[in-house]
């Protein structure tokens, strides 16, 4: 079963032998037209999802489905596979279920464009994106529905269909479906800015093969993947060692009670060949925060790690796959099985990276090891009718600390994600009914060390209306990790004070809250971990952070740094202080993970004030 | 006889236009800059100009400058130590700013973020708040602030202050309130409040901006305080001076001190004004201008002989919402360093730059690493045996010896990377002209393209190939452009406001009236610096989108036009804009952001002059024989001296014409003619 290209000119595309400068040439030419592709959606999109925070990701590929420039890999494969019909000039496919193109995109809210672009008759690439929409219908406002335990519950499921015939809309289709959507208007422009940016880049596609020729283009193209391959293999064979490494890290819960889910994943090489094998991940689980990992994207996400390190200028593709063996056995909380729910799947994507980061900086742990906190990408949801009556829903990610790092300390609030951006608290005020009373940094929430990790965010949300609230958390029960002897960072809480005074500190992940106008929300995010022993951190850089309100006098300590109430250093007390904890570091110490799930668990509602969850139990095991 | 004065400072030279009011003549001067002191370049040059002309240094009425101080402050991080009272709860609003890493996925593990301009210890949460709506919801609490203001003023370190309170954006009662008390505790520094800097949503960029101009203002009203007046003294004391704004109007200097923020870009948009005086006079309306220098290139689109204003700006790596002329940036200029990444085998150049210290190669002073330039030396197109411009000796061998690096690391030989390297930069030019036309809906065809800048004439020829935009033109003296364009502009102020309305709530002689309080405001410095009312011209501005777009078009307008077609006048304007950029258009739902005045000051057109003395024959014109590399091969070619070439003259390409500050390549199959007003005219030869 696979698609198959109609074309109306098989004269065949040579591939031929291009100089190396203008394959220098039409690589900048396709990453202007990638930037275009976002510079397009962030103008045209209406959602404050998509357009402010940019919660979408562009891609060109060759004819042969592979990723030439873009972000997340090419997930044209994936579905080229899976869908049996024929595909004409002029058609636009478009797609957001996970289960029918090989996870391309890994839950229903994202929906997938794609356009095979073609020239004079011939299939000359591939153009696509894939945006986050605010919603997809379903059982909650957003359709990100932890509580689901079958995609059934997740909204509409659009399997790959020609969202243009031959340059034809399909309207009947289009209306069809966002007829099942909360927030039709924001769909259908963001859908359109997806679409327009789809053409935009076939139309480049067909400039750029314009100016050098069809054989030029489509050669190039290979020359560029090849480039890639090369210098992967190189990385490959510096990074990844012939022995194995492994690592476990976990997500907290599956927002029902039962958790943490391990992630498992042990690395090493063969020949030219890595491999990665998550044979250890725990089974899926009966919510919705099952990721199904495409084990392509997954190679990207190890790529993009690495590649920087030899050519920071280098256009990232696709070229190196058949380097890497990614390996994920079904059934798991990465590969479930259909038609388990998906959509709460963003803690074990941003889960991933911490596993990959650690793994591939286990072995050069001053060069190359960051400590964790690219540990999630926490949402909140608030919707409801306003005053007027009129429905509103508010779609909003959060930001934490970054992670202390071989280059220095974590930057405070800032994303990890690429490309995503805060939405500015005044808008939010002046399109949502509430008030954002505060919004800053945590003092003391990133991990002590060397290297500071980042501190997070206290978002303070004052509700003007009565509403509904949904919250996707995660890092509340397991930490951020130090490494090389720095500190874990601070976990995220969620603090709920009533109008009336009382408080309720609430889970991680929730939905169908209810509040009331005067309620205010503490939605405070992780601290990133510490890098390195903090008693080796300049004392004099301690009292510019505590003089920046960054630390505390009391979380100077932490450092072995003592501060006087008038924010001088006490170096003798330093000394002693410093003398006296170094007793107790432990050597050598390369992760530090804040205890084991035991002793975290058993410390759970003492510190969190909410029960610990219950180890998981899996359904047909 | 009265003068009028462009001075232009730039990195090296300091650049000087002197002319006439009554006939157009003009004269031209260029001394080296003095960075620790821009002002002192400028009065040498004056001197120096008024030598050379024989001109009574007190006939000259009227002094109009771009400057980079506000620039050079903010990229040297050299500016005031700023304090910064926020909204409580708000205190990190520089330290968090939009929450972005730069680069792809993995890029936070190399992103550094630099230094605050408002440090955070000298960032003091205030009680108070106004609501999205305007209503305040906590008054402003005196106690707490002056509690705040005393603990700020004993740290004794603050240089400028800043005021940004949430939403002051609509209602600016806290922020004004708060300003007035500060300058009772803080009586001998500038106080900036945000709903004065920019009064825009987005509390991060608001905040930014104000905080920007408080870093740079010391500085700059030092600056323009003292060249004021110096100028006073050895020009006279009627002497105005006036500064180029980012946007490309003139400011007096009293407001340059007020709001330097305004004149970030003034550098950029000087020469793009002085493009727009050659090329309107030679009447090409439509350009893109593309201003190569050392270590970047500024392009920029023109229509209808006005550039494009964007309010949003990148200054280094901070983002400014101030209007400025719609100049984009590449990192690629006669500077750029070519380099091999090892593994690839690709061709990289820039953004990397030898900048002046160590410079290219081929100059030998220090520079060891192959530049554009040394590319340009190895294939010809910058002649070694002529000396261009001043005092730099050019050594072939040493641009050789750098650029056959690059053929060893790729395996070509030394001419073939030579071209690859110019056809590399050449490709980030090209890269940076489609962004300001093909990107926002233009077809550069129907553009013409003027090079200008220390090597812009070279590359010109080239780049018109790529964006297919002819002719080319490259202006009289396209290295002091800059000053021209000073020299040049009128001089205006603006006044804005947020209106966040819907179009078809909006009621007609209540906007009349809110653009009649605009105008006053924005008129207001402009009567004071003495000029007459009679003198002043307004245009209106609104900035539009559909609801819920982050979007926004400026959509110009005037009075008159207004009264009779009424707001449909607007937002069939913004129709139009947004068909031409996004390809579709709605029928409804226009938002109104923003309305604006800008008042200018009406001005006698000045003449310029062009060689025209035509007895001089072709062959007159030449300095000597030379021969350069172009695809792949060699062409004889001859070197012209362009202050003998006058309009009767057609250049034959391949051929160079030489100037004291530049050269400009004519390639194979092109021809140049010069026009009335002195421009060359290269097209493809008939």
């Amino acid at each position: 079963m696979s698609a198959r290209i109609i074309e109306t000119n098989n004269s065949p595309l040579n591939i031929i032998d291009v100089d190396g400068i203008t394959v220098d040439l039409i690589e900048n030419a396709l990453k202007n037209a990638r930037e275009e592709m976002d510079a397009l959606v962030s103008r045209t999109a209406l959602s404050p999802g998509i357009r402010e925070q940019g919660d979408c990701f562009p891609m060109i590929a060759n004819r042969d489905g592979k990723m030439v420039v873009g972000q997340f890999g090419s997930f044209i494969h994936g579905f080229t596979e899976a869908y049996d019909e024929e595909i004409e000039e002029g058609d636009i496919i478009l797609t957001n279920d996970p289960y029918m193109c090989n996870a391309a995109v890994s839950h229903l809210p994202d929906w997938m464009v794609l356009k095979p672009v073609f020239r004079e008759g011939r299939h000359i690439a591939w153009s696509a994106m894939f945006g986050h929409m605010s919603d997809n219908g379903g059982m909650v406002p957003g359709s990100i529905p932890t509580e689901a335990t079958t995609i059934f519950q997740e909204g509409i499921r659009i399997p790959p269909i020609k969202l243009y015939k031959k340059g034809e809309l399909q309207s009947d289709v289009l209306e069809l479906i966002l007829h099942n959507v909360r927030t039709s208007q924001w769909n259908r422009f963001d859908l359109n800015a997806l679409v327009a940016a789809c053409n935009t880049a076939g139309k480049r596609c067909n400039e750029i093969a314009d100016r050098f020729g069809d054989d030029v283009f489509c050669s190039t193209m290979k020359i560029m993947l090849q480039r890639n391959y090369d210098a992967m293999k190189h990385i490959i064979s510096m990074f990844i060692p012939e022995e194995p490494r492994e690592f476990s890290d976990y997500i907290c819960d599956d927002g029902m009670g039962m958790g943490p889910y391990k992630i498992h994943c042990k690395m090493w090489r063969e020949g030219d060949k890595a491999i990665f094998d998550f044979e250890g991940t725990d089974p899926q689980a009966q919510s919705s925060v099952n990721f199904y990992l495409n084990e392509d994207m997954f190679k990207m996400f190890f790529g993009s790690f690495t590649i920087n390190v030899v050519d920071p200028q280098i256009v990232f593709n696709d070229g190196f796959y058949d380097l890497v063996d990614v390996r994920i056995p079904q059934g798991t909380l990465l590969k479930p099985n259909y038609p388990a729910a998906l959509s709460g799947r963003t803690h074990a994507l941003g889960r991933i990276f911490d596993v990959l980061g650690a793994l591939l900086g286990m072995g050069a742990p001053k060069e190359m090891l960051n400590a964790a906190g690219f540990s999630d990408s926490p949402h909140l949801f608030f919707s409801g009718y306003d005053d007027k009556g009129d429905w509103f829903q508010l779609f909003q990610i959060g930001f934490g600390g970054v992670p202390g790092r071989p280059i220095g300390d974590g930057p405070d609030g800032h994303s990890l994600w690429p490309s995503f951006t805060n939405v500015p608290n005044e808008f939010v005020e002046a399109y949502f009914p509430l008030r954002v009373e505060t919004y800053e940094f945590i003092v003391d929430s990133g991990g002590a060390g060397l290297h500071r990790g980042g501190n997070g965010l206290s978002v303070a949300y004052r509700f003007l209306v009565d509403g509904h609230i949904g919250i996707h958390d995660d890092r509340w029960l397991t930490y951020p990790w130090g490494v090389n002897g720095g500190k874990p960072g601070k976990r995220s809480t969620k603090l709920l004070v009533r109008a009336d005074g009382r408080e309720e500190y609430i889970p991680a992940k929730c939905e169908g809250i209810k509040v009331h106008k005067g309620d205010l929300l503490y939605f405070n995010t992780w601290g990133g971990g510490g890098w390195g022993d903090p008693l080796q951190r300049d004392p004099t850089i301690v009292v510019s952070d505590v003089a920046k309100k960054l630390v505390s006098i009391e979380g100077a300590k932490r450092y072995g740094v003592v501060i006087n109430e008038d924010l001088s250093l006490d170096q003798p007390k330093t000394d002693a202080l410093r003398a006296k904890m170094s007793k107790d570091t432990v050597q050598d110490e390369m992760f530090n993970f804040g205890g084991t799930i035991e002793e975290i668990k058993a410390r759970c509602l003492e510190e969190t004030h909410l029960e610990p969850p219950v180890s998981p139990t899996f359904l047909n095991q | 006889m009265s003068y009028r004065l462009g001075v232009d400072v730039g990195g090296t030279f300091t650049d000087f236009l002197l002319i006439n009011e009554s006939d157009g003549s003009t004269h031209t001067a260029k001394v080296p800059s003095t960075p620790e002191d821009s002002s002192i370049g400028v009065l040498n040059g004056v001197s120096k100009i008024c030598d050379q002309s024989g001109v009574d240094p007190r006939d000259i009425k009227l002094v109009m400058h771009g400057t980079t101080v506000a620039t050079n402050a903010v990229l040297t991080g050299n500016g005031a130590k700023v304090g910064l009272l926020t909204t409580k709860g708000y205190e990190s609003v520089l330290q968090v700013a939009r929450s972005f890493c730069p680069g792809g996925l993995g890029g936070w593990v190399s992103f550094v973020k630099g230094p605050l301009l408002a440090p955070l210890e000298l960032t003091y949460g205030i009680k108070e708040r106004t609501d999205a709506s305007g209503d305040i919801s906590t008054p402003l609490d005196e106690d707490h602030l002056r509690e705040q203001l005393a603990q700020l003023k004993a740290k004794g370190e603050v240089e400028a202050l800043t005021i940004s309170f949430v939403n002051s954006y609509i209602n600016n009662e806290n922020e004004v309130l708060a300003a007035q008390i500060a300058s009772e505790v803080f009586t001998d520094i500038p106080i900036s409040i945000s709903s004065e800097v920019i009064p825009e949503m987005q509390e991060y960029e608001r905040a930014e901006t104000t905080v920007l101009n408080s870093y740079v203002r010391p500085q700059v009203s030092n600056y323009v305080n003292n060249l004021q007046s110096n100028l006073e003294k050895s020009l006279g004391s009627d002497v105005q001076l006036s500064i180029l704004r980012s946007d490309g109007g003139l400011a007096s200097s009293r407001s340059t001190g007020d709001s330097p923020v305004n004149h970030l870009m003034s550098g950029p948009a000087g020469g793009v004004a002085g493009a727009i005086h050659f090329c309107s006079q030679a009447n090409f309306e439509n350009i893109l201008t593309f201003d190569m220098g050392g270590t970047s290139t500024d392009v920029a689109l023109i229509q209808n002989s006005k550039a494009k204003i964007r309010r949003e700006t990148l200054v280094g790596d901070v983002r400014v919402k101030a209007p400025s002329v719609d100049v984009r940036t590449v990192g690629a200029g006669g500077g750029s360093i070519a380099f091999v990444p090892e593994l690839t085998k690709a061709l990289r150049v820039g953004p990397e730059s030898a900048g002046a210290v160590p410079g290219p190669a081929a100059y030998m002073q220090g520079g060891v690493q192959p530049t554009v330039c040394d590319a340009n030396i190895v294939l010809g197109l910058l002649p070694s045996e002529v000396q261009l411009g001043g005092d730099m000796t050019i050594h072939k061998e040493a641009a050789e010896k750098a650029v056959q690096t690059i053929a060893d690391g790729i395996g070509i030989d030394l001419m073939e990377a030579a071209e690859g390297i110019i056809r590399i930069v050449n490709e980030s030019m090209f890269g940076a002209l489609r962004l300001v036309s093909v990107e926002q809906g233009f077809d550069p065809r129907d553009f013409a393209l003027v090079g200008f800048g220390g090597a812009g004439p070279l590359h010109a020829n080239a780049l018109g190939i790529l964006s297919n935009s002819f002719p080319v033109i490259i202006p009289p003296g396209p290295g002091v452009l800059c000053a021209y364009g000073d020299a040049t502009t009128q001089i205006q102020d603006e006044s804005s406001r947020s209106y966040l309305a819907m179009a078809q709530d909006i009621v007609t002689d209540k906007f009349l009236s809110d653009l009649s309080d605009l105008k006053n405001k924005a008129s207001e410095s402009l009567l004071k610096d003495g000029v007459s009312d009679s003198n002043l011209e307004v245009v209106y501005q609104a900035d539009v989108r559909y609801a819920g777009q982050a979007f926004q078009i400026t959509v110009e307008f005037d009075e008159k036009e207004y009264k009779t077609k009424g707001i449909q006048l607007i937002t069939d304007a913004f129709d139009d804009e947004h068909y031409q950029l996004f390809t579709f258009k709605l029928s409804d739902g226009h938002e109104i952001l923003m309305i604006r005045a800008i008042v200018k000051v009406q001005q006698s057109e000045i003449k310029s002059l062009a060689n025209e003395d035509f007895s001089g024959s072709l062959e007159d014109a030449v300095i000597q024989d030379t021969r350069f590399y172009h695809e792949a091969q060699w062409h004889d070619a001859k070197i012209y001296e362009r202050t003998k070439l006058h309009a009767k003259l057609v250049i034959p390409g391949p051929a160079i014409v030489s100037e004291m500050d530049s050269t400009c390549v004519i390639l194979p199959d092109y021809e140049a003619a010069i026009d009335q007003v002195g421009n060359l005219i290269i097209n493809p030869k008939k």
